[in-house]
């Protein structure tokens, strides 16, 4: 490994080479104070060159229990915790059957559609559904949603949150003493206390909030599900150069995908839609780019067939591409087949 | 938020005159750059550029609240603009809501300008009457308002209020009427107006309408982009409603729809509509495109068809898809069945326009003078 792949400033790395250092065994050897007097650097500057180093050449000698890589887990490991891993339901019943489940937690999923489709609505459902108890088949977790457009409705997520303790109740009438604790809880305003809300006004502040997510998440460690509604707008208005954009953007996913396997929680992206010219005509397609498409770990797309809302799972890597339709009800997304008493159908 | 200066951050002193250095004086400046970028340009340590990073963006972010804190805080500024039309109210949980941007869209002549009328004399009036007793700013591009006709509504509707001395003067009195001729003109006008807005007079903001900005664009000759001056007002607007909380009501106009307009996805494969073919003289679509369809928060679709005018809620957060027949009336607009009626699937966007008379023909009836000013 070069020396010029260690991180490290620009002029140390030049001073280093300039010095005759080009390779990693050259400064095995050195003392801090002999390398400062080298380079003509400050005692602490060099410190700290050598620490890059060791920490460089022992990342790859270190043995660990798979012998291979440090930091790796063998395929079948990963089996186990999968199959232990809860789901989040989307409300609707075939579109969490395609799923396999319902949306997954230590993965990225990107939801678009066109405007009035329901992308919101799923967000907030999926903020609600997360908080359902683990009694009833829930995650038990905290929501945080992260808005740029303005479009979450304190009084739709009380409908929404209602609408889901309505069925929790109507589906588990039991009046067991262990479930009699966790009535207690299914209360709405608990649902919304459960949902972190932050408001974002430009793409700087989008980049703040999801920098600052680590910490956030750290002192609250009960939150499950990360939304953000959308991450398109404010990069689509107020952003010039594009291939900066580009660049800002996989930063932004590549944090988000850490954030997710870090405190094994789900992010889900909703993404507006835009025209491109392929094969010839226009078609529609997601926001932000080619590049921004293989960013995501799932993408589900929400369109009209014909008059009914469907979900097409246009990418996954563990369940096949499939389409499944759903409701938007007075209490949130629903399936066709759902026949509750009081559903209002939209 | 994003202007925030970062040697206001507590940054240590050393590290904030490195950023400063480089001109990198802002979170905007600052947050732009991926982290290797910024390594590179200030020629610093990457522990001490993610720390530095990591400072600026917790200063940056703005704080959060739950959503039974954002609940609280509506039911108790009311949140919404009643339109006085009970079925409209109710589908929109209370009217027009604050802090959000709701568009009008419908061909000409079909009654967005009359509604607007009537929402700036509901926005005036005392809160005793139900109103919210507050100035209202109307940006009228395509000279349409007409004060007379305004006053007119107001005594159809509120006859008792409109007969009282000098109460008449008093609400024409908080309706400011600005005519902006261009785009720099509109947005000077947005910028004065963020600081009145912040002194808590002004509770309604209309702009009538919003699709004259972009003629004005394409008459000069630019070609609108994505980064077109149109695109930055509009942007504005919608931050302009979020900080002052107040709604703001945007009138769009329509433009014929092509059939190239009917866009799929890749994976639906080509369709060959035939059934469209028929529906595509009087098939309308909203100007704007499909950025600004998703900017706005709230979308009422106004569209004639069947011998009937009718408000759609179009596009909601909290609404469920449906019509309500209207007509113009001396008193303004007045729903003739308040339950509305469902409308099922994709037919909820389309904008028709078939089967009814212009409605310039029926303002001629209403020239007579109104009856305080004989």
């Amino acid at each position: 490994m070069e020396i010029s792949n260690l991180p490290i400033s620009p002029s140390i790395r030049s001073k280093l080479l300039s010095k005759g250092y080009t390779s990693l065994s050259s400064l095995s050897s050195i003392s801090p104070s002999f390398l400062a007097q080298e380079l003509s650097v400050k005692l602490e500057e060099a410190v700290e060159v050598l620490r890059a180093v060791s920490d460089t050449t022992t990342s790859k000698s270190a043995h660990t229990p798979n012998g291979i890589i440090p930091g790796a887990v063998t395929a079948w490991d990963m089996l186990s915790e999968e199959q232990m891993q809860r789901h989040i339901s989307t409300g609707c019943e075939d579109l969490d059957a395609i799923l396999g489940g319902g949306i997954h937690c230590k993965e990225v999923t990107e939801v678009g559609g066109v405007p009035g489709i329901g992308k919101t609505q799923l967000g907030i459902q999926l903020a609600v559904n997360v908080q359902i108890p683990v009694e009833y088949g829930g995650l038990g977790g905290k929501a945080v949603y992260i808005d740029t457009e303005g479009s979450f409705m304190a009084e739709r997520a009380y409908q929404i949150a209602e609408g889901c303790i309505y069925d929790i109740l109507d589906k588990f009438p039991s009046n067991s003493r262990e479930f009699l604790s966790c009535k207690e809880r299914l209360q709405v305003n608990n649902f919304l206390a459960g949902i972190f809300y932050f408001r974002i006004c430009s793409y700087t502040e989008q980049i703040a909030v999801i920098n600052y997510l680590e910490n956030f998440l750290t002192e609250h460690g009960d939150v499950k599900l990360v939304i953000i509604d959308s991450v398109t707008f404010h990069f689509r208005q107020d952003f010039d150069d594009l291939a900066q954009r580009t660049r800002v953007l996989g930063g932004l996913s590549l944090r988000l995908m850490k954030l997710s396997k870090m405190f094994n929680l789900a992010v889900v992206l909703l993404n507006q839609v835009t025209t491109k010219f392929t094969d010839g005509s226009f078609q529609l397609t997601l926001a932000l780019g080619d590049s921004w498409s293989h960013s995501c770990t799932n993408r589900i797309i929400l369109h009209w067939n014909g008059n009914e809302r469907c979900a097409y799972i246009e990418k996954s890597p563990s369940v096949p591409s499939a389409s499944a339709p759903y409701l938007v009800t007075g209490k949130g997304i629903r399936g066709i087949n759902s026949n509750f008493k009081r559903a209002r159908i939209m | 938020m994003a202007n925030k200066l970062i040697n206001q951050m507590g940054l240590p002193p050393s590290l904030s005159h490195v950023f400063s250095a480089r001109n990198i004086l802002t979170a905007k400046d600052a947050l732009s750059l991926p982290e290797i970028d910024l390594m590179a340009l200030l020629d610093i340590d990457i522990d001490l550029v993610r720390a530095a990073v990591a400072r600026i963006s917790e200063a940056t972010c703005p704080p959060f609240q739950t959503g039974l804190a954002l609940l609280e805080e509506k039911m108790k500024s009311g949140g919404h603009l009643s339109t006085f039309l009970p079925g409209l109210d109710i589908a929109l949980c209370g009217g027009i809501p604050f802090g959000a941007l709701t568009e009008l869209v419908g061909p000409s002549g079909i009654g967005k300008t009359q509604f607007c009328l009537k929402l700036a004399l509901l926005a005036a009036l005392p809160e005793c009457y139900g109103g919210l007793n507050g100035q209202v700013i109307y940006i009228d591009t395509e000279s349409k308002f007409s004060s007379r006709r305004m006053i007119e509504i107001g005594e159809g509707s509120f006859p008792q209020i409109f007969r009282l001395q000098g109460l008449a003067q008093k609400m024409a009195g908080r309706i400011i009427v600005t005519r902006p001729t261009s785009i720099s003109e509109f947005n000077d006008s947005l910028q004065q107006m963020k600081l009145t807005l912040l002194q808590n007079e002004v509770k309604l903001l209309i702009v009538d309408s919003i699709a004259a900005l972009v003629s004005w664009d394409n008459e000069k000759g630019i070609i609108s982009s994505r980064q077109s001056p149109v695109r930055g007002s509009l942007s504005f607007l919608k931050s302009i409603a979020e900080f002052s909380q107040v709604p703001v009501v945007v009138t769009n106009q329509v433009r014929s729809h092509s059939n190239d307009d009917t866009f799929h996805y890749i994976f639906q494969g080509h369709r060959k509509d035939t059934s469209n073919s028929e529906r595509s003289e009087s098939h309308l679509t909203a100007a704007l495109g499909i950025q600004w369809a998703h900017a706005v928060t709230i979308r009422l679709i106004f569209e004639a068809h069947s011998g009937h005018r009718f408000i759609k809620v179009a596009k909601s957060p909290i609404s469920p898809p449906v019509a309500f027949p209207f007509v113009v009336e001396s008193s303004g607009i007045t729903l003739l069945n308040q339950e509305g009626i469902s409308v099922a699937g994709s037919e909820i966007n389309a904008i028709r326009c078939q089967g009814w008379k212009s409605f310039s023909g029926i303002i001629q009836q209403w020239n007579q003078l109104p009856s305080f000013m004989q």
